[in-house]
């Protein structure tokens, strides 16, 4: 297990820069969430930390040890693709395989490998089977099965959950927190949806055009955001002015729905989520949102209510 | 499904003049070809031209030839064709575009054309042999026409882009990132290349290759002209066969067995091929 630091990492295509200046500490046996919308440069760190792209300018550090320049040969980085990226012409067991092959295991002991693997990510029964022959979900987890056999120093994976149903992409997030947490590997995880990255890591990095917006717990940069960029993309935001012009935040779960009192305004849509409800609500031409517990009578469209709030929950923004 | 079956009898309507034509223009000759090989001067059914067939040697041996000349020239394309499409695959479009229509172009020259111009390439007094002279590498001009060599080499040219084509297609389908995904896995170069690269880019190669080698089992011009009748291929044999002596019948026979030998090879191929695939 690892530790990995970026120094002042840039990545430069001609003008234009997928990677600006990023520095990133991530703990041994940490999870860290990448999160950042489509072209973010997400990917771009990722190749650049597993090898298969050099930076333009900066240092990469895995385990104290400066590998900038080094092939990914030499990394030890348990790498899974956007695409997955298995072997077609290889079964599920020579795929999980090949990276103990590549280390020349011995038989005996790479078999009970790839079956250890495959039975963590429970796929024990279908070793046989082609890629092409199996479902979007179990090629994903094939593809983390062959990332981490081999005991690599740090995990990485690209949106791996990205191309899946909803119902099954929670499965497995709960799947891969706990095979995380079971083997203690150092993990970056990137993905574009932020519900994932809350719900998975220690901390997260959000990132816009190539450039950190903010390194935090996740609690911390949903309730504290660095700035609106992170404020928006974190969730649904509520934008209040603060006194001296400035703009605060506020999340929905803290706004109060009260019969008077507060913020006049009119509900415009009430959209049910299971626990929860969400108002959209229009407050003299300013819209927010609110979300309050499902219980007791809610509130119809075009009802009145009152908005309060704890001026404590909102978090200045810029 | 019902529905289905009654479209594909509906279209089967149109295709049967396109059939008949097929089968008239084609199979008929074919089958008279076939028939021709037992047909007796006297009339009458005979096995005599196949037994002609093993009695004298020439025909067995030129056969024999024929199979060594075509697996060398398929050799040699690959050889050449599998680097050349690997190199391909490497650069950027614009020259990939460039290079593919290097590859193409000699298609649109007749084949005619290009042997001879093999001749003015590789004769006596030709550009490679003055080349060769002056930069001192031989003291007297290199045979290369008039015997294996120049049939060899000018059916690698004319052959090239039947092999390079298919497997510069397959290699271009070929995701960068299972390469890289190998790398990150700590596979030197030479595995990529040998349990990834290579293996995706088999089926097309092996292909390719037969496509080529059953081309050179028929080829005629480039033998005749650049073997100066020194390499006797099946195709100048059933020339010979029918335009000097003439028989017919013996020729019939001849092509009735290079078919066959066809036929057989492409079947070996398709029981490997299924084979590898399962
Ligand atoms: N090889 C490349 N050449 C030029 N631009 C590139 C290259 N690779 C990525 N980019 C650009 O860098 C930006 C970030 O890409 P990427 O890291 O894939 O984003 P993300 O994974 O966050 O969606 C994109 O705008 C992309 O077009
Ligand atoms: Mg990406």
């Amino acid at each position: 297990m690892t530790d990995i630091r970026l120094e002042a990492i840039s990545k430069h295509y001609g003008a234009f820069k997928a990677a600006d200046n990023v520095d990133l500490a991530v703990a041994q046996g940490e999870f860290v969430t990448i999160l950042g919308p489509s072209g973010s440069g997400k990917t771009t760190l990722l190749s650049l930390i597993a090898g298969l792209n050099q930076p333009t300018t900066g240092r990469i550090l895995i385990g104290g040890r400066d590998v900038t320049g080094s092939p990914p040969q030499q990394r030890n980085v348990g790498l899974v693709f956007q695409s997955y990226a298995l072997f077609p012409h290889m079964s599920v067991f020579d795929n999980v395989a090949f990276p103990l092959r590549v280390r020349k295991t011995p038989p005996d002991a790479l078999r009970a490998k790839v079956m250890a693997a495959l039975e963590l990510v429970q796929l024990q029964g279908l070793a046989n089977r082609r890629p092409a022959q199996l479902s979007g979900g179990q090629q994903q987890r094939v593809a983390l099965a062959r990332a981490f056999v081999f005991e690599p120093d740090i995990l990485l994976l690209d949106e791996p959950l990205g191309a899946l149903d909803r119902k099954l992409r929670e499965e497995l997030q709960v799947e891969l927190k706990q095979l995380q947490r079971r083997i203690g590997v150092t993990t970056i995880l990137v993905t574009h949806d932020q519900e994932e990255a809350l719900s998975l890591s220690d901390r997260v990095m959000v990132l816009d055009r190539g450039q950190v917006q903010q390194i935090a717990a996740p609690q911390e940069a949903y309730l504290r955001p660095a700035n609106k960029f992170v404020a928006d993309f974190l969730g649904i935001a509520n934008f209040v002015q603060l006194p001296g012009g400035r703009e605060g935040v506020i999340r929905p779960e803290r706004i109060r729905l009260a019969a008077s009192g507060g913020l006049a305004a009119k509900v415009v849509e009430a959209v049910y989520l299971g626990q929860t409800i969400r108002y959209h609500l229009d407050a003299g031409g300013t819209g927010f949102v609110a979300a309050a517990p499902f219980v007791g009578q809610p509130h119809a469209i075009g009802d009145s209510v009152s908005l309060t709030w704890d001026e404590a929950d909102v978090w200045p923004v810029a | 499904m019902a529905a289905i079956l009654a479209e594909r009898r509906h279209g089967f309507g149109f295709v049967t003049p396109l059939l008949v034509v097929m089968l008239a223009a084609f199979n008929l000759p074919i089958l008279y070809m076939l028939a021709l090989g037992f047909w007796s001067k006297q009339g009458g059914f005979t096995t005599e031209h196949y037994a002609a067939l093993l009695d004298a040697p020439i025909y067995l041996r030129v056969l024999a030839n024929t199979l060594r000349v075509s697996v060398v020239a398929m050799l040699v394309n690959i050889a050449i064709g599998y680097p050349l499409a690997y190199w391909m695959r490497g650069l950027s479009p614009r020259a990939q575009f460039i290079a593919l229509a290097c590859v193409i172009t000699p298609f649109w020259i007749s084949v005619l054309v290009r042997t001879y111009a093999w001749i003015v390439v590789l004769g006596n007094n030709g550009m490679v042999n003055r080349l060769l002279q002056w930069t001192g590498l031989t003291d007297s001009p290199v045979s290369f026409l008039y015997n294996e060599l120049g049939v060899m080499i000018g059916m690698a040219n004319v052959l090239l882009p039947f092999l390079v084509l298919p497997l510069f297609a397959a290699m271009l389908r070929i995701d960068d990132r299972l390469m890289q995904a190998a790398a990150s896995m700590g596979a030197p170069p030479s595995t990529i290349f040998l349990k990834v690269f290579l293996p995706l880019t088999l089926p097309a190669l092996a292909s390719g290759a037969l496509l080529v080698f059953i081309l050179c089992l028929g080829f005629y011009v480039t033998p005749a002209i650049l073997g100066g009748g020194k390499v006797p291929m099946i195709s100048n044999l059933l020339d010979f066969l029918i335009n000097q002596i003439p028989r017919w019948e013996q020729a019939s026979a001849l092509s009735t067995l290079l078919l066959i030998v066809t036929l057989l090879i492409f079947a070996a191929y398709r029981a490997l091929d299924r084979k590898v695939g399962a």
